[in-house]
């Protein structure tokens, strides 16, 4: 393919903008994603990311912007781009009238796959979604996680060039998860390009080269994980809790403590380069928190302090 | 790694070619998907609608004919149920190809969410329509195949080069109303607005010279009754069954023509506006 030595970009989005009506779903948003690229879209509900993915599978069409796919616009070559494309969407559409192994057949024949080259990727993608057992059952008869496995399984069968997931393990045991976490990284490692949306920070964490965060249509802040750690949030939280009833009155006396606070329904957090100092500092003031937690700045503190809000699931 | 694999190259192929937004040159695909689940589902429901015109053609062609007796249409004298036949294999193939384009068709898109699928694959507009009109066409070609086949051991046909011409018409009336079932359907928000299209068959198929001529009918009526798409299935089956070639099954062909092209038209424009949009 290219051969510059600057990474090849396969998505480009420019002013990316969609409405429904008066409502704007996307107000106009620039991202880019490079070649082998893990790049993660996070927000709270409704923030557009669904809606942003499937501008880029080229399912929907955008209102406004430009957006170019492997270099083409979706609009004028949507068949074309989506044989490059693993699509895994947020609700899993299965053909309810198909067993597992015909689902993954089915939809390989779709892109045109030869018969010969499905039967051994099946058993290689049922094996990977851990469906063996039930690939003679009836899509609609497995359980929600089942089904999860074999939606994502299907968007591998025609080894796609750009993996879009959209909440790929809501609904996934642990065990599921780390698997397709598994997975995902080997994907990468062969040089396949994913673009994910999670609510699991830890998730967004751990497989995200960069990523960005929207809120209402926007993007508030963009980076890699850790980049994103050092800009929007201070080395250390110090968690205490004051019981229901006392978190309110001890936020007053808390204002000036650290670099800044966040008052949660359950909790205070204290945001500080040295959580235990600040702790220190709780028991000097005569405060006496049920229990306290020093730990680490995550990319959750962040998405908390971007979009106000706690984590919506 | 390089990721020129099968998927891509027949993609590539189709690159820059007329209609390639639309169209990737697979329907058989989502035809072939139809099968698969012919095989899971019962075969009650696919009998059901082939026998209905059995039925009628023995209840009306043996009870009704035995009062009747002959008919004489366009000056010809025949049997009643000799009759009748052409125009209950026409409409044999029309139950078919409707059947499948309009509750399963709406089945599959507002509920099975099947076209979603479909659409997230290299699959175009254009594929997920004709494979689903065609394999609505099969359906009636199916049901019309097994009604001449019934008519023949019933003794009743003509010719056998009439009976093989008219299965090639019923072919093209089923592609017809397929088309136009399919086209109509993707409109359709609600299951009582389907079975207002359905229930419009009833009388279409009571008053398009089914089961009796046209001439009882005052002009108006006639010429009316002429442009319905049944009227214009039953005319096309009963000449080429009988062999009575002329210029005039040209018309009917083109009427059909024009259905098959609108259908496919709106079709594609729809699922376009329902699933790409
Ligand atoms: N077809 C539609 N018509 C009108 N509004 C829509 C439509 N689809 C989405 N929206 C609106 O667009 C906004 C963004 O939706 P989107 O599905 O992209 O959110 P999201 O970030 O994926 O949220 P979630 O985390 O809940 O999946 C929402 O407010 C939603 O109500
Ligand atoms: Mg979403």
């Amino acid at each position: 393919m290219t051969k510059s030595s600057e990474p090849e970009l396969v998505i480009r989005a420019k002013g990316l903008r969609k409405t429904y009506g008066d409502f704007v779903a996307v107000a106009g948003i620039d991202f880019e994603v490079k070649r082998g690229e893990a790049f993660g879209l996070l927000g709270p509900n409704g923030a557009g990311k669904s809606t942003t993915m499937r501008m880029i599978t080229s399912t929907l069409q955008r209102t406004e912007g430009e957006l170019t796919i492997l270099g083409k616009d979706p609009d004028k070559f949507g068949p074309e781009i989506r044989a490059h494309l693993g699509v895994v969407p947020q609700q899993d559409n299965l053909d309810r009238q198909l067993t597992v192994w015909e689902n993954i057949l089915v939809y390989g024949r779709y892109f045109g796959l030869s018969r010969k080259f499905l039967k051994n990727k099946i058993e290689e993608l049922l094996a990977f979604a851990q469906l063996e057992e039930k690939r003679n059952v009836k899509s609609e008869e497995l359980s929600g996680g089942m089904k999860r496995r074999l939606t994502i399984a299907r968007g591998l069968v025609n080894e796609p060039e750009i993996l879009l997931l959209d909440e790929p393990t809501t609904g996934l045991d642990p065990q599921a998860r780390h698997v397709l976490w598994d997975r995902l990284f080997r994907l990468k490692e062969l040089g396949v390009t994913l673009v994910l949306t999670t609510h699991y920070m830890d998730e967004a964490e751990q497989l995200c080269d960069r990523l960005i965060v929207m809120d209402k249509g926007q993007i508030m802040a963009e980076g890699s994980p850790a980049q994103l750690i050092k800009d929007y949030s201070s080395k250390e939280v110090l968690e205490v809790r004051f019981g229901s009833a006392g978190n309110s009155n001890a936020a007053k006396k808390l204002q000036k403590v650290g670099d800044r606070i966040e008052v949660l329904p359950d909790r205070i957090l204290i945001y500080s380069s040295n959580g235990e100092k600040v702790l220190e500092q709780l028991t000097k003031m005569g405060l006496k928190p049920v229990t306290s937690l020093v730990r680490r700045s995550s990319l959750e503190d962040v998405f908390l302090r971007l979009t106000g809000r706690t984590l919506v699931d | 790694m390089s990721f020129i694999n099968a998927a891509i190259t027949l993609a590539e192929r189709r690159s820059g070619k007329f209609g390639s937004s639309i169209f990737a040159g697979r329907p058989g695909t989502v035809a072939e998907r139809n099968l698969r689940t012919l095989r899971s589902s019962s075969g009650l429901t696919f009998a059901a609608g082939f026998v209905e015109p059995v039925l009628f053609l023995i209840a009306f062609g043996y009870g009704v004919g035995g009062m009747v007796g002959t008919i004489t249409d366009h000056g010809k004298t025949i049997s009643y149920a000799a009759y009748i036949m052409p125009a209950l294999l026409a409409t044999s193939a029309m139950n078919g190809a409707i059947f499948d384009s309009t509750w399963n068709v709406y089945f599959k898109m507002q509920f099975a969410k099947l076209y979603q699928g479909m659409l997230a694959t290299s699959l175009g507009t254009l594929d997920v329509a004709l494979g689903e009109i065609g394999w609505a066409m099969f359906r009636g070609f199916v049901y019309a195949i097994g009604f001449v086949t019934v008519v023949g051991a019933l003794g009743l046909l003509p010719s056998f080069g009439g009976a093989l011409l008219a299965i090639a018409a019923a072919g093209i009336v089923a592609f017809a109303f397929a088309s136009i079932g399919m086209g109509i359907t993707s409109y359709v928000k609600s299951f009582q607005q389907l079975d207002m299209v359905t229930f419009l068959l009833l009388p279409m198929f009571l008053f398009s010279g089914t089961l009796f001529p046209l001439s009882i009918f005052p002009e108006w009526a006639q010429v009316l009754i002429n442009a319905l798409p049944l009227r214009q299935a039953i005319d096309l089956v009963r000449d080429c069954m009988n062999l009575n070639l002329s210029w005039s099954l040209l018309g009917h062909v083109s009427y059909f023509a024009v259905m098959i092209i609108g259908g496919l038209f709106f079709t594609t424009r729809r699922l376009t506006a329902l699933f790409l949009r």
